[in-house]
Parts: C-alpha cells; structure tokens; sequence
C-alpha cells in the first residue's frame, strides 16, 4: 500500500508538471519566429532530482525488506500442518505426511485461529516441468520446480473456498491446471482428514455394477497410474483415486464431479481437456457404465 | 530560424535514371550500404510487426470471451510463444538496429560503418534466422506430420524444452533461430561500438557527439554482454536435446533454474537494449520540437551509462517465486529499484527541455508526448513490481503482461513511430502524410489505452498468463473483451501506418534536406544521403553543429 500511494503521488506530480509544460509553451500562432532562449542544464536542479529520488528507493526498499524479512523468516507454528504438494502435467498432488493421506487437486486445510495459529507449510516439488502454486487470495504465488523443493505457508482465517491455479507455464493444458483450497474450521477438516485416511470402499452390497466395474478397472492399464488404496491399483502417475468421489471436480478443477463428466472423461479425456496426459481407454460402453459405477463408490 | 543551410551539400541523387528491376534487387541484395543495411532492417522488422501482430489479434479474438473455441491449446501456445520470440527478436532488435546501422554514421559524419560487410553479414543471418523460426510451421514436426511451431513460450523455461516434453522439432527452430539471431546482433554491435569510437568527423570528441549515438554506444555493449549467455545457453540446450547431456536436464541431475538464470541475465538487459534506442530518439526528437537544447547533456549521458550497468545486474527480478531466499531476493529489489533513478532523471531532463521552449506539436512531438506519458507509468508500475511481496502476488499475471507491454509498445513503440515520422523525410526525400499520419496516432492511442490499460485488471484479478481459456465465474470476461477491442483499434491503426509509408514513397510531398529545421549532422546532407553521405568530411566545433551555422551569432560552442 505504501508502494501504491507513493507512485501514485510521483505520478501526479511528474504527469502534471509535464502536462503544464506542454501547455504553457506550447508554441503560440501569433509567434515571433525567434528561437526561444536556449538553457544547457542547472547543477543544482539536476542534484536536487538526483537526491531525492535516491531517498524515496532507499525508504522503499527498507519496507519492502522488512515485509520480506516477515514472511520468510517466521518460527513455525507447533500446531502447523505439513502437506507436501507435488506439480503434475496438468494437475496437483497433496500428500499428508502425518496421516499418510493422499489427494488431488483439492487441498483441505483447517482455518486458523489469530491466539492459536495452525498454519499450513506447503513443501513443494514438481515430477515434471515448472509449475507455480497461486491462491491469489491465500499467498503469492511460490514456484514449483523439479529438482528443487520450495516452501511456502498459508494461514486462512476465514472458512471457504479459495480458487487458485498454476501460474508458470507448463504445457499444453496449462490453462486448466486448476486448484482449490477448501478452509474448514478445525472440526471438519479433523472429519475430512479421518474420512481420507480410511482404505477405499469394498461394500458394494445392492450395487453389482459397482463390484463389477471394480474387477474390470483392476483389470485394465488404470492400475498402472492410479492408486486406489487397499487393492492391487498403485500406480503413480495420475491421481490417487481412493475417495475420488468425496472431490467435487475432476480434471483438475475443470469440470464438476458427476457421473456424466466423469463416464466421458473416461472414454476420451481429450474431449475435455485436450492434451491431457491420461490416454483413451478405448473402452465399450458396458465396461464404461460399469467403471463410472465402482468409481462413485469411492467416497 | 533560417530555413536553408547550404552547407556540406552533395550532388542529388534522387534524379538518377530508372534502372532495371533486377538491376535494382541485385544492389540491394548485394549491397554493404549502412543506409541500405538499415533500410533493410527495418522493412524486416516491420513485416515481422505485421506478423507478431496478427499473432496477437487471433489470441485476443480467442481471449475475448469466456470458454471460446477460437483456436485450439497447441495454437495458441504456439501463437504467444511465435508472438514473443517474433516480437522481442525480429521486430525489435531488428528495428532498432535498423536505426542505429542508418542514422549514427550519418550522425558522427562518417561514410559507413567501420565494417560494412561484417554489417551485411549480419543483417542476413538475422534475416535468415526469422526465416527459419517460421519454416517451423512446415519443418516443425520433422517427418511426422506438417505444421508444428515451437510451444515452449518466449522464455522457453526448462525442462520443457526437453526432448522428452518437446518432442518433434519445434524447440529446434526456436533455438536455432534464437541463436542465429543472436549471432547477427553481436557482430552489428561490435559494429556500431566500433563505429562510434573510431570514426568521428573531425571535431567530434566524445562530449561533443550526439546523444542518439551515445545511447547507441551503451547499448551495443550491452548487447555483447547479455546476448552472449543466450547464445551460450542456447548451444547447451541443443547439447542436451541432442547428445545426451544434462544441464537443463531434470530428470538427471540437470537444474532448471540455471536455464532462468541464463535466460533472465540476458532477459532483462534485452529490455534495456530496446528501450535506450527508444531514449535515444527522444533525445533527438524532443529539443528540435520545443526549439531548446536537450537540459543536462552530462547528466543524461551518465545515466545512460547508469542504466547500462545497473541492468545487468537485476535479472532475478523475474525469479521472485523462485525461492531465492530473502537474501538474494533483497539484492534484486533494490537493484531493480535504484535502476529507477537514473530513469528518473531522463524524464526530469526532457520535462525541463520543453519547459520554457515553444513546443511544436507535429507527429514526431506527438508520439513523442504520447511516449512520455506511457513510460511513466511503465516505470512506476515497475517500481510497484520491483518490491518482491507485491511481485509475489503479481509476477505471472496479466498485471506483469500490462507492465511490460505498457513499456514495450506504450513506451518503445511510440518512440519508433516518432522515429519514423521524424526520419522518413531523411530516407526517402518525401515526408509521410499527415492526415493519415494523425489517424494512426489517435486511433493507436485510444487502442493501446483501452488494451493495455485495462489488461492490468484481470491481473489484479487472479488471471495468470498464458492460458488459452478461463471459465465464466471468474468475472474475467468483460475487462478481455475490451482488451480485444484495443487490440481492434491498434491494428487498424497500423494498417494506416503501413500504407501511409508505401502512399509516401511515391506521392508524399517532397521534404528537403531539413524538414524540421534540426540541428544534428544528418540533416546537412540531401535526403536521401548520397551513398557517401557527406560531399566534404564535416568539422564540428560543438553538440549541435547545424545550430552554430543557423545562429553564428550565438553558437553553442560559446557555451560548451
């Protein structure tokens, strides 16, 4: 804020001065012809703009060190909570250290009391090309790089969603590497997180399709990027799908979770989000029906 | 004011026969002329502008609204990646050295540059390389398919210009390209460097030269030293895509925040080698048309060479979200601040130029105010963005994409088109056309504003760069759409301009050898210059030779 009022306040100075010159010497029609008189420079003038100048980039930069020196050296809170957060061609993955959790592109986090701060410290890396992780209304923005781990904190007050999305180019589907952080108050994110730890479902009592569509997905290449925790499905790839349908989008944020969306994404992921890492399955339409139906079992 | 001055006149060339078409192609392709080498550049650069240009109409067309299907992903990264590699290396390098190749002998009273095939050369590689970054479009995927340009973005970040995430042949042109470019703009600077320190007319010391070759001169340093860890870095990538080595390599050791530090030391001195030239001009531009002498010759002179110095030292300004850690991201913003205060004292010095001259609002004037303005807002949005927390929240967005194009055509552009409204006269012997020449400037003020003001808002607004889409809840479909219309306006503006300069050339009327009764050397010769430039070597007794001839009763050699 202090940066804003100070070049607005040069802007109008310097705008107005230059706008005063232009209009006061503008050359007049009745002119005499003569040339006007002719001025080399004033060492004193060129000082006094020289000086002052320097004064305001040094106030400046002390404020603006002192809010750096803020943000990046702050003891961590004990009640903070670690995610690591791991950038994908086109999607994010979370991992919970401390409850062996697993997700995709919907980051949950407790909000934060102001006496009793349970901050989130964001651990970052990235399993392919650059990202950057930016929750305009969380944080500013902190890249993403392989080979590299970055750190970063956020520390929501106020319980709601928070849209953000990759700000580094990434690839052709940079545009819908979307993501959203959920702030809950501490007593639902404790009830996400126990939900979470818990296996996938394997009750599929009243629902054949669903045990069916279970038998055809471990039988197919989905278990070679796709973990569903507690059967045969460990793949890394793409993203843990063991309570695929407790997130209210796929495709990295870019379409809602419906059965709809989520039966054609399925079929050809490139239909909606084209360049997509994930291929066709060239599945038939049973197989389709019976796979939708195990996957939003998956609470 | 005396409107003639009949001094180191030569022989006028523009009466000559009419030769042959091919006669004349032949010239031209085999010539080592500075002013035809410039001319050339310049034409170049221009049909590059048109192609950059239209590059940047079809993606405001698929930005305007919401979920268009305009164009699909691969275009349109394809489309900004073509817009800022062709922008940044084929219009405006191209063009500014244009200027610099056809206006410092003229301005130092030399007959050429210190090498003129060495300039020939050069010209032609830079010519080939645009070439070959568009022959992508045809060679791009190799054998496999036609019609893949390079998708990496401007700044190509690494590991994504690896063979394993750029697969195919694009990343190859752009490198290539990128890297014979930099090739040509080397040897033209160490050309105009040489120029301007060994073939000064006689008379002409160091403090007596014009600032327009002064600026020239720290630019082309600077050009050595930033282009050269480009090029460097362009020949590890090619290393590393083709025989195996990791340097940018991730998925082997290699880092790839040594590419951004590659890039970004030759990245930001680059913006500082195109907009000196765009100094340069106003410097020249500026006195003529408030009728007084540049205020503080010294103390724009130090600050140029200021700025060339400060520049190269502020380059992780762009790497903020990189993790530095608060020690080096310190360093960089008070670097990248202090660079604001010799920038500062340009505007200061040309403000007290006009104040107490008779200002004379031709198009050269008009751009001229237009370029003033728009720096200076270019600047302090700078300012605003040179303090990491702010760039922290900003960098990436549609506020960083505002900032810089505020300066790259709010601030360098305008500065050309003063330069051609000022120079053409001089290059062609006929002056552009005024009307027209009014239509362009009106209509590609009210485009720039509505287009580059505008884009800073869905920046503040969370909008990152480079997207090719965004969905309707964000709310930032509005503030796109008048950017798209901008973008409207600019392009039928240069549509204007365009034919104004080919109207021009044959019916404009004819200008003389000093149109705006100006003081620097070039004006003392016919316009066109003869291919040796001056009749006679000209002696020069101070800064503004041709105002000592037009005022011997008060020359500024009294007071120098």
């Amino acid at each position: 804020m202090l940066v804003l009022s100070v070049t607005a306040v040069i802007f109008l100075i310097v705008a107005g001065l230059l706008l005063y010159a232009l209009l006061r010497y503008r050359i007049r029609p009745n002119d005499s012809g003569r040339e006007p008189p002719q001025i080399y420079g004033s060492n004193q003038i060129e000082l006094a703009w020289t000086v002052i100048p320097i004064l305001i980039v040094v106030m400046l930069f002390l404020t603006t060190t002192r809010v750096i020196l803020g943000t990046e050296h702050i003891p961590k809170p004990s009640g903070a909570l670690d995610v690591t957060v791991i950038g994908h061609q086109f999607w994010w993955e979370y991992r919970y250290p401390k409850y062996g959790v697993v997700t995709a592109n919907e980051l949950h986090v407790p909000i934060s009391d102001p006496a009793n701060p349970t901050p989130t410290y964001l651990e970052m890396s990235s399993a392919d090309t650059d990202h950057s992780f930016w929750v305009p209304r969380l944080a500013g923005k902190m890249d993403v790089i392989p080979n590299r781990i970055n750190t970063m904190w956020i520390d929501p007050e106020q319980p709601g969603l928070y849209l953000g999305q990759c700000a580094q180019y990434c690839g052709v589907q940079h545009a819908k590497m979307l993501l959203r952080v959920y702030a809950e108050s501490p007593a639902d994110f404790a009830k996400w997180i126990e939900q979470q730890k818990k296996p996938a479902n394997q009750d599929f009592t009243g629902n054949p399709a669903a045990a069916e569509g279970q038998t055809v997905f471990m039988h197919n290449a989905c278990i070679n990027c796709h973990t569903v925790r507690g059967t045969v499905a460990t793949g890394r790839f793409g993203p843990d799908l063991t309570h695929l349908a407790s997130r209210d989008t796929i495709a990295s944020g870019a379409v809602p979770n419906t059965p709809e969306n989520l039966r054609k994404w399925i079929d050809n992921p490139n239909s909606m989000k084209p360049g997509a890492l994930m291929p066709p399955m060239h599945l038939n339409q049973h197989d389709l029906d019976l796979i939708t139906a195990y996957l939003i079992t998956l609470h | 004011m005396s409107p003639s001055t009949p001094v180191l006149e030569a022989i006028d060339e523009t009466l000559a026969v009419k030769r042959p078409a091919f006669e004349v192609i032949y010239d031209w392709v085999t010539t080592v002329d500075h002013k035809k080498i410039g001319i050339m550049y310049i034409v170049y650069a221009l049909i590059f502008m048109l192609v950059g240009g239209l590059e940047a109409i079809l993606m405001r067309i698929q930005l305007a609204v919401p979920n268009n299907h305009f164009v699909s992903p691969q275009v349109f990264n394809q489309l900004f990646t073509m817009h800022g590699t062709t922008m940044v290396f084929f219009f405006g390098m191209p063009i500014l050295f244009g200027f610099g190749n056809y206006l410092v002998p003229l301005m130092i009273g030399a007959r050429d540059m210190a090498f003129p095939r060495l300039n020939a050369f050069s010209f032609w590689v830079s010519a080939f390389a645009g070439l070959l970054l568009y022959f992508s479009y045809i060679g791009g995927s190799g054998l496999y398919a036609a019609g893949s340009a390079p998708d990496v973005g401007w700044f190509a970040y690494a590991p994504l210009t690896a063979k394993v995430f750029s697969p195919g042949h694009s990343t190859d042109y752009w490198t290539l390209a990128v890297l014979l470019s930099g090739i040509g703009s080397i040897g033209t600077a160490l050309n105009i460097v040489t120029t301007i320190v060994c073939m000064r007319c006689k008379g002409m010391k160091m403090t007596r030269m014009p600032l327009l070759p002064w600026i020239y001169l720290v630019m082309s340093s600077m050009v050595f030293i930033a282009v050269s860890p480009l090029t460097a870095a362009q020949i590890m990538l090619l290393l590393d895509r083709y025989i195996g080595s990791h340097f940018f390599d991730t998925q082997a050791g290699g880092s790839a925040v040594l590419w951004m530090h590659y890039f970004w030391i030759f990245g930001h001195p680059e913006v500082y080698i195109l907009v000196l030239p765009a100094f340069a001009f106003m410097n020249e531009i500026i006195p003529v048309f408030s009728r007084k002498a540049i205020f503080g010759y010294p103390a724009m002179v130090a600050a140029t060479v200021a700025i060339g110095f400060i520049s190269l030292g502020v380059w992780a300004h762009h790497m903020f979200a990189v993790g530095l850690g608060p020690v080096g991201n310190t360093l960089f913003v008070f670097s990248t601040m202090v660079i604001s205060v010799p920038t500062g004292i340009k505007i200061f010095n040309w403000l007290a130029t006009i104040w107490g001259g008779k200002v004379i609002f031709a198009l050269p004037m008009m751009f001229s105010i237009g370029f003033l303005f728009q720096f200076l807002i270019a600047g302090l949005t700078g300012i605003m963005l040179s303090a990491a927390p702010f760039d922290w929240q900003l960098t990436g967005s549609y506020f960083v994409v505002a900032h810089f194009h505020y300066v790259l055509v709010g601030a360098i552009l305008f500065a050309t088109f003063a330069a051609f409204y000022y120079w053409y006269p001089k290059a062609t012997g006929r002056m552009l056309n005024t009307t027209l020449g009014k239509w362009h400037f009106w209509l590609f003020l009210i485009g720039f504003h509505l287009t580059f003001d505008f884009m800073h808002i869905p920046g503040l607004l969370g909008m990152p760069r480079r997207i090719y889409t965004y969905e309707a809840s964000r709310g930032w479909g509005t503030w796109n759409l008048i950017v798209g219309i901008g973008a409207i306006f600019q392009a039928v503006a240069v549509c204007i301009f365009a034919y104004n300069l080919i109207r021009s050339y044959f019916r404009g009327e004819p200008a003389g050898h000093d149109p705006w009764d100006a003081w620097t050397l070039e004006w003392a010769t016919p316009s066109p210059p003869p291919t040796y430039n001056f009749a006679h070597d000209p002696t020069v007794n101070s800064r503004r030779p041709l105002w000592d001839l037009k005022h011997p009763e008060d020359p500024d050699s009294d007071y120098e």
